[in-house]
């Protein structure tokens, strides 16, 4: 002991009977730049400490100085699970905001790429907490089918993860037979896939004793933690903004909302695997609506907006109008109306918000995301405490948090 | 009785007479504000009316109006009511000089990250919240980057080594 006398421990360091464990930043067991720092007693939780901000980009602050279409961009690398859907939350955003309408075949070929976006996160998520509890193949297995998703936004818009897919008022290009031929494949091979999936998980023995009675929430806490999406309608509330608000349409599909009971990691799988099969059915119908279009409406992929939507570029090279629409697009010298709005949409971990507000200038005043998962991983320390180490980890990942739209 | 925009504006100006002000309705969603002081007052009204309900804190953030004296910071809530499926908005304003707000913790456990966020961002004191400290920023940062006095990058600034940054 004399020989240590130099060194000086932490005040209560000696008395105290837990362990401080620091989990992340980066971190086999966390998918993403996630920090918790955690006081264990054994293997049980006593308290955690989440830690965010890690890849903070000040997007809202970037915002303010760029016009709308270049605004497109930074919403893909919010949730990059599902890039889609936060372009046409925001595509949709601006067209209320300026009160463009859209033709219906417009608002159905987005629905189609938002509901294939829709199952590309959950698949990702629902196969990640099969990876977190010990089971592999699933993962392996779905990600051949996550392939297949990127090759039709692929063949509609050039990328793949950070899409930036689609103009304000439609579409920048039609979508082309190739793509319409891949959506055929991906119909035909993935619900053969998901019932395997199912199979290999929801009633397998570890896989429920892992996940079942594991990051429960009541209905009643989970809403005052501003649970959104998936994670709330496991809860037992049936949220959804596609029915409470519709958007692009929805209101003309049929489609149930899943909604589980107890709100642990058994029932968040379940819902997303349920709202997965909704998706396949939400996009037959959309595929079998845009079919229906005959003659020059089933041409249609965008508005008639050209304040905003730039001109084909043959027609910038000889026409005068278009030249000027082009240039001023490009340039960003379209003044915005004053007022503001909040608009909606359902993104793959919950509600996505756009708070927009405009002075009449040519950028927003102020945009602010409402990211989903920043609002309820504040939960995470309610959702694990008192349970064993290894379900925590369960637990966040059956979250669906991305660091991305967490730190915005 | 499906609830409206007027009964709720009714309602709010029965209880609190001219506290509040500025109605407005801004693409179906309607728009009100109050004395900072008044707050927390207003939101456990709207939370514990039973024929308001507006039980589910969607969004809180912060604006900042440079150009309003007396007035620069402004804290905007999103409120919805699932049950009707409504939703309003609802904003107090405080003076940069002394940007004091009681928080709304105590009836939302979702306003915690999200006051923490604004006064990250904005310097907005939450009185009574129980960690308000930076959350998205660094602990170090000694500004309040969302505020419109600071600047973004100049992008014609030549000081910089752009070889580091792909640009050279």
């Amino acid at each position: 002991m004399e020989q240590h006398s130099h060194i000086t421990l932490p005040k209560g360091s000696i008395e105290k009977t837990t362990t401080t464990l620091n989990i992340g930043p980066t971190h086999p067991a966390t998918h993403g730049v996630f920090q918790n720092i955690m006081e264990v007693d054994g293997e049980r939780v006593v308290s955690t400490e989440q830690t965010v901000g890690y890849i903070h980009r000040a997007f809202e602050k970037l915002a303010e100085r760029r016009p709308l279409y270049q605004i497109t961009p930074i919403t893909d690398r919010l949730n990059y699970c599902s890039s889609p859907i936060n372009n046409m939350g925001w595509h949709i955003t601006c067209e209320r905001f300026l009160k463009i309408d859209l033709p219906k075949r417009v608002d159905y070929l987005r629905v189609i790429i938002m509901e294939l976006s829709r199952i590309s996160d959950h698949l990702i998520c629902n196969s990640i907490v099969g990876v977190d509890t010990g089971a592999y193949t699933g993962f392996l297995y779905v990600m051949q089918y996550r392939e297949l998703i990127y090759e039709i936004y692929e063949e509609v818009c050039g990328s793949r993860l950070t899409t930036n897919i689609g103009r304000i008022g439609g579409f920048e290009r039609n979508f082309t037979n190739t793509a319409f031929t891949k959506l055929e494949k991906f119909l035909n091979e993935y619900p053969g896939v998901l019932r395997e999936f199912e199979k290999l998980f929801t009633r397998n023995r570890i896989f429920m004793e892992r996940t079942q009675g594991t990051g429960g929430i009541s209905a009643a806490r989970a809403m005052n933690y501003g649970f959104t999406g998936p994670n709330l309608r496991a809860a037992g509330v049936d949220y959804d903004v596609r029915v409470q608000q519709p958007y692009s349409s929805y209101q003309d599909f049929d489609f149930k909302v899943p909604v589980g009971t107890t709100g642990d990691n058994y029932d968040r799988f379940l819902v997303r695997n349920a709202e997965m099969w909704e998706s396949i059915s939400i996009i037959k119908q959309a595929y079998q609506k845009i079919q229906e279009f005959k003659g020059a409406d089933a041409e249609i992929y965008h508005a008639d907006v050209p304040e905003y939507y730039l001109p084909k570029k043959e027609d910038v090279y000889t026409k005068m109008e278009a030249l000027i629409w082009h240039f001023k697009i490009i340039m960003g010298e379209i003044d915005l109306p004053k007022g503001q709005i909040y608009s909606a949409v359902e993104g793959g971990n919950g509600e996505l918000g756009f708070y927009l507000i405009s002075d009449g200038g040519r950028t927003p005043f102020r945009l602010h995301f409402r990211r989903p998962c920043f609002i309820y991983y504040q939960a995470f320390e309610e959702l694990i405490k008192g349970g064993m180490l290894s379900d925590a980890v369960v637990t966040l990942s059956s979250l669906n948090l991305i660091a991305g739209e967490l730190d915005a | 009785m499906a609830l409206t925009n007027a009964y709720i504006q009714e309602k709010l100006v029965e209880k609190f007479n001219d506290q509040v002000f500025q109605f407005s309705t801004d693409s179906g969603i309607l728009s009100f504000e109050s004395a900072a002081e008044n707050n927390l007052k207003v939101l456990q009204f709207l939370y514990e009316e039973s024929s308001l309900g507006f039980t589910f804190l969607t969004d809180l953030c912060g604006v900042n109006y440079p150009d309003n004296q007396g007035a620069e910071l402004v804290v905007v809530y999103h409120l919805h009511n699932f049950i009707e499926n409504i939703r309003i908005r609802f904003s107090i304003a405080v003076p940069v000089a002394k940007p004091d707000v009681f928080t709304a913790t105590k009836l939302f456990e979702s306003a915690n990250w999200m006051e923490r966020e604004t006064y990250d961002f904005f310097g907005i004191n939450f009185i009574g919240h129980p960690n308000l400290k930076r959350i998205l920023n660094v602990d170090e940062m000694d500004y309040f980057p969302l505020r419109k006095e600071f600047p973004l990058e100049d992008q014609t600034r030549i000081d910089k080594d752009d070889e580091m940054f792909g640009r050279g």
